[in-house]
């Protein structure tokens, strides 16, 4: 293994993004995954001979968006360019794109890393093209082409290489999700290939008091989060040893693209050296330039919303949520727009939260669906969180509770009274049970006051007991009240 | 810059354009194409700094449509003009490499 | 009965039910059989399909239907046009089995207009050429000498229509390609405003250039079959919305008296032509004058700059537009390639021929790397300085009018050793494409061995109603159009 050296992670990510359009950019194609090969195709997607390309305005405005929310500047005039390579799921043999003149330029993405601390990346460029079909070279000693995908709107973004850290890039990587999610511009599914990452991976070595900058390599073919960590990891590490074996540093041209291959859990050479490309960009002769004026932009803007990260914040700063707790239930957007819904109804953050989080998340897993969508008002689940609150139930009611409201208008409290849930806090009642407990366990009791080890644990046997022999009804806060005063009155005065 | 185009350009050219030529075309495209290239330095003679590029004749822009889906073409009909294919799809000689640009 | 066949006259006959149309469209086809062996306009005819259609026209007129505007008219389409009959081939064997799933704007337009389809006409492959010779598929001649070029791209449809081997036809310029063949076989030919017609399912040559416009043999015809093709279409994104842009009724236009006209030309360029061709325009402007019309003489700096503008941002877009051409998912694969680089190359270089790729191979110099701000840029900037000329000559005067090409119709074979010379006979339609402008092209003469010499009049954009009139003006003075080959 390599001698320790000291160096720096330096990762930037070239992303595709597939907008949620109905239809494909430049052609009324309708856009949907998998499905017979070459059954959603047309005289402008197939690029034949003659057919023009006319733009798709919500995929445009749907890029317009998401640029807002990556805080990139808008440009009020773009044009559109054709970038020319052969490859034979591209049947123009050009891709229309942005080259000069994208739609947006200089922004940035706030990324909340695991520490509770935000890092900052710097977004270059977000531009507008049309997608590839498809190669297939899985059926035999031939490739097999699907056009279905081709002409799907895409937004490329290019992030400057702010990421300095494996989990960096998949944290980057998982908050444009969830911003793409939130904005509702993208189903943001990798597996299904909506949104592509692709890293180009470097490192900066520093060694005998100068710094080595290694050769930049692309990696393709990532398909989860984790493949995406994982495979930054592991260049890293490959890059190190390359250059402490070799010493080969970046040069003009040797950027290499490696594939990660999942099973393997490493990345494999693809493409030595990048092909001197020349893609002949020009503007395209078959559309018209976008100008965009004040009352378009505005209309579009009205449309962000608060964005997840805000969101985040605010129910930290505002509701006193733990980072971790606003993180998870700002994880999509309606499970967020529900938790607040219920806050703001009156249940407190907290609470709502772990029943949402906790209960409501597994209640809707199990009728696949999400947690606003099983049709319990806001102002329910706040009466049942508020219940909860007052010690009206116990915990474990307050989930079966939860689990009976779907569907229903049920208030929780009539549901606690059917299925006799209340909690209660007679003091009369429960000191006679706990009582009733003491009598039954001079054994625990006698560790209690004799002070030994085993005091608390028999405490909470006794508890235990006591709620026991109240069928669950006895609340909690008071039994423990209760049984500690009377414990204290048999303690020997000192 | 030079007015001639020599053969190593003209090679380049048919590479970039995909046109797998013969010798003798590329040496009679190199001298064709030398001499309109020649004549195409005639541009130079105008001086041009302050002139806007015209890539279009037409004051149009924001053409549209709306996302509304309209019907495909039925698979056989896409793949009817297909030179081959295999099932429902295009068929090309293996693709080895990773060549694509998107 | 096909003598002396106008769209006008036959319309109205096929309408009032004195003709009928399947005897009109009968005839034409028996005429295509017997003269068309020798002259070459058309690459394919849909005998069936044309009968048929005249068929459901007569029916339609039997039964007292309301019918379209050119119900009946036999017309022929240039074979760049995408039309689901047949096949559309471009004049290449790249696409020599090419049978296109839907039909271009302008042949909806036509079927709409109950038009009879005839068939598909030669033009140079892609339609790069102005000879017709570079067809990759058949040699077109013109009517008026075998020996001779019909001009082109267009050299089909303008061959046919002086033949009288259909009615009218359609037509695609991206440099001239319809007012040239139309000044060599003695036909009207109209090229509209860039925008006017849709482009869609036209096959691309110069993108920013292309325009369909009619051929016919006379301008009431063209301004019938204008009205047809004119008009947005929201599959074209250049195609100019008719809110801002209204079609006018050109009919109509034609009757309205043209009073106080004024005609911008530049001397040099009627001087630097032929003699025979410089003496009919001339004579063309003497005309004008004596009709009330006045002579205003301006400068056109800029225009000599047209070809090697052109012979950049043509080329540099049809190299992008004929990459498509590839042999994967339609067209020609040869049959020798070994893996899918060679499907490209190899389908390429034998699919297409030596103009197209020498056009190719032009445009995609433009465009690379270390070449495109000295070439196509340079270029985009110079039309821009184009484009200034006819708008400082349209502020002095309602049209421009000088010759079409400098000669009359070559010989076959005059010119195609030396590309060059060819690309400068261009000169006086390619700036018209640059700028978008609408150009007409009326016959105004014939030189001394009865070969026909062409009038270009240029209006400024969408001025196609008056370009008409002044033409029609013209034309009702003189009897050029109404002269025929002898076949
Ligand atoms: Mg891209
Ligand atoms: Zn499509």
């Amino acid at each position: 293994m390599a001698a320790k050296v000291d160096y720096k992670v330096i990762v930037g990510l070239e992303i595709h993004v597939h907008l949620a359009a109905k239809t494909k950019m430049f052609c009324g194609c309708e856009l949907a995954y998998g499905g017979t090969p070459n059954s959603r195709t047309c005289p402008v997607c197939i690029g034949m001979p003659g057919s023009l390309p006319v733009m798709n305005k919500h995929a445009y405005e749907c890029a317009v968006l998401t640029a807002m929310a990556l805080n990139c500047s808008i440009a009020r005039f773009t044009k559109w360019d054709r970038k020319s390579y052969y490859y034979p799921d591209l049947p123009k043999n050009y891709q229309i794109s942005q080259y000069d003149l994208p739609l947006s330029e200089n922004g940035f993405i706030e990324i909340p890393l695991e520490d509770g601390s935000i890092k900052r990346v710097g977004i270059i460029r977000a531009h507008l093209e049309e997608d590839a079909g498809k190669n297939n070279h899985e059926l035999g000693s031939f490739s097999a082409i699907d056009l279905n995908r081709a002409g799907a709107p895409l937004l490329e973004i290019v992030t400057a290489p702010d990421m300095n850290h494996p989990a960096e890039v998949r944290q980057m990587a998982q908050e444009l999700q969830r911003i793409v999610r939130y904005l509702g511009v993208s189903e943001g599914d990798m597996q299904k290939g909506h949104m592509r990452f692709e890293p180009n991976v470097n490192l900066h070595i520093y060694k005998d008091g100068q710094t080595y900058k290694t050769p930049i390599c692309e990696i393709k073919n990532l398909n989860s989060f984790r493949a995406i960590e994982r495979s930054v990891a592991y260049e890293i590490q490959r890059q190190l040893e390359e250059f402490l074996e070799t010493g080969k540093t970046m040069q003009m041209g040797n950027k290499r693209t490696y594939g990660w291959d999942d099973v393997n859990q490493m990345t494999v050479l693809q493409r030595e050296k990048e092909e001197a490309h020349d893609y002949r960009y020009f503007p395209e002769p078959d559309l018209v330039p976008v100008e965009m004026d004040d009352v378009w932009f505005e209309q579009i803007r009205s449309r962000l919303g608060e964005l997840p990260l805000q969101k985040q914040k605010r129910f930290v700063t505002d509701y006193g949520l733990s980072d971790y707790d606003a993180a998870v239930v700002t994880g999509d957007k309606a499970t967020a727009d529900y938790f607040d819904a219920v806050v703001k109804a009156g249940a407190e953050p907290k609470r709502a939260c772990n029943l949402i989080t906790q209960i409501g998340q597994k209640l809707a897993n199990q009728s696949n669906t999400s947690v606003d969508q099983l049709d319990i008002s806001p102002q329910n689940l706040a009466k049942l969180a508020q219940m909860a609150d007052k010690g009206l139930i116990s915990a474990t009611a307050a989930a079966s509770i939860y689990a009976k409201m779907p569907g229903t208008d049920t208030n929780p409290e009539d549901i606690a009274k059917a299925e006799n849930l209340i909690q209660t806090s007679d003091t009369g009642a429960i000191e006679a049970l706990v009582n009733e407990v003491l009598a039954e366990n001079a054994e625990a009791v006698q560790d209690i006051i004799t002070n030994s080890k085993k005091a608390q644990k028999a405490q909470g046997f006794l508890t235990g007991q006591v709620i026991k022999k109240s069928k669950g009804k006895a609340n909690p806060k008071v039994v423990t009240e209760l049984l500690a005063k009377r414990l204290s009155e048999l303690a020997p005065k000192e | 810059m030079s007015n001639q185009i020599n053969r190593q350009q003209v090679e380049r050219v048919a590479h970039l354009s995909r046109l797998d030529l013969t010798d003798q075309e590329l040496d009679l495209f190199s001298g064709q194409l030398s001499s309109i290239v020649e004549y195409i330095q005639k541009l130079n003679e105008l001086d041009t700094k302050n002139v806007e590029p015209l890539a279009h004749s037409l004051p149009v822009h924001n053409v549209f449509r709306p996302d509304t889906p309209r019907a495909s073409l039925p698979t056989e009909q896409a793949l009817a003009n297909a030179p081959d294919r295999v099932d429902d799809f295009y068929k090309v000689p293996q693709i080895l490499d990773d060549n694509s640009g998107a | 009965m096909t003598d002396h066949l106008t769209v006008f006259k036959l319309k109205q006959d096929i309408a009032a039910g004195r003709v009928k149309s399947r005897d009109i469209t009968q005839a034409i086809l028996d005429r295509i059989s017997r003269y068309d062996s020798a002259i070459g306009a058309y690459l394919s005819v849909f005998a069936d399909k044309a009968l048929e259609q005249a068929k459901a026209v007569d029916d339609k007129i039997a039964a007292g239907q309301p019918v379209g505007p050119l119900a009946g008219v036999p017309i022929a389409i240039k074979d760049n046009l995408c039309y689901t009959e047949g096949l559309t081939t471009c004049g290449s064997k790249i696409l020599g089995n090419f049978k296109p799933p839907y039909n271009a704007h302008v042949v909806e337009k036509l079927l709409a207009a109950d038009a009879v389809i005839l068939g598909k006409t030669n033009l140079d492959e892609f339609a790069m050429g102005s000879s017709t010779e570079n067809s990759g598929l058949q040699k077109t001649v013109n009517p008026w000498d075998k020996t001779r070029v019909p001009g082109g791209s267009s050299g089909g449809s303008a061959a046919a229509v002086a033949a009288g081997l259909c009615c009218a036809a359609l037509g695609s310029d991206t440099g001239g390609s319809i007012r040239q063949p139309a000044s060599f076989c003695g036909i009207v030919g109209l090229k509209p405003t860039y925008g006017r017609v849709s482009r869609y399912g036209l096959v691309a040559y110069g993108s920013s250039l292309d325009q369909i416009g009619p051929m016919t043999t006379c301008v009431k015809d063209a301004a019938i079959l204008l009205q047809v093709l004119a008009g947005h279409d929201e599959r074209d994104s250049t195609s100019v919305n008719t809110e801002t842009a209204a079609v006018p009724d050109y009919l109509n236009a034609l009757e309205q008296a043209v009073t106080g006209l004024k005609i911008a030309y530049v001397p040099q360029f009627i001087e630097q032509a032929e003699a025979p061709v410089r003496d009919a325009v001339k004579a063309a402007l003497e005309l004008y004058k004596s009709l009330g019309a006045s002579l205003v003489e301006v400068r056109m700096p800029h225009f000599d700059y047209s070809i090697a503008a052109y012979y950049v941002i043509a080329t540099a877009e049809a190299s992008s537009n004929l990459a498509r051409f590839d042999g994967c998912h339609y067209g020609y694969r040869s049959p020798s390639a070994r893996d899918y680089v060679e499907v490209y190359s190899k389908s390429r270089a034998e699919g297409f021929g030596a103009e197209v790729k020498r056009r190719i191979m032009l445009g995609t110099f433009a465009l690379s790397s270390g070449y495109y701000d000295a070439y196509y840029l340079k270029a985009l900037k110079v039309r821009n300085l184009i484009r200034k000329d006819f708008t400082e000559a349209f502020a002095k005067a309602d049209c421009l009018m000088m010759p079409v090409a400098p000669s009359t119709a070559f010989k076959i074979g005059e010119k195609t050793s030396d590309p060059l010379q060819m690309y400068l006979a261009d000169i006086y339609t390619i700036a018209v494409n640059l700028a978008g402008v609408p150009g007409i092209s009326i016959p105004c003469g014939f030189d001394s061995n009865r070969l026909p010499v062409g009038l270009q009049i240029i209006g400024p954009t969408f001025s196609e109603d008056k370009l008409l009139r002044i033409a029609a003006m013209f034309e009702s003075k003189t009897d050029y159009h109404l002269q025929k080959p002898a076949l």
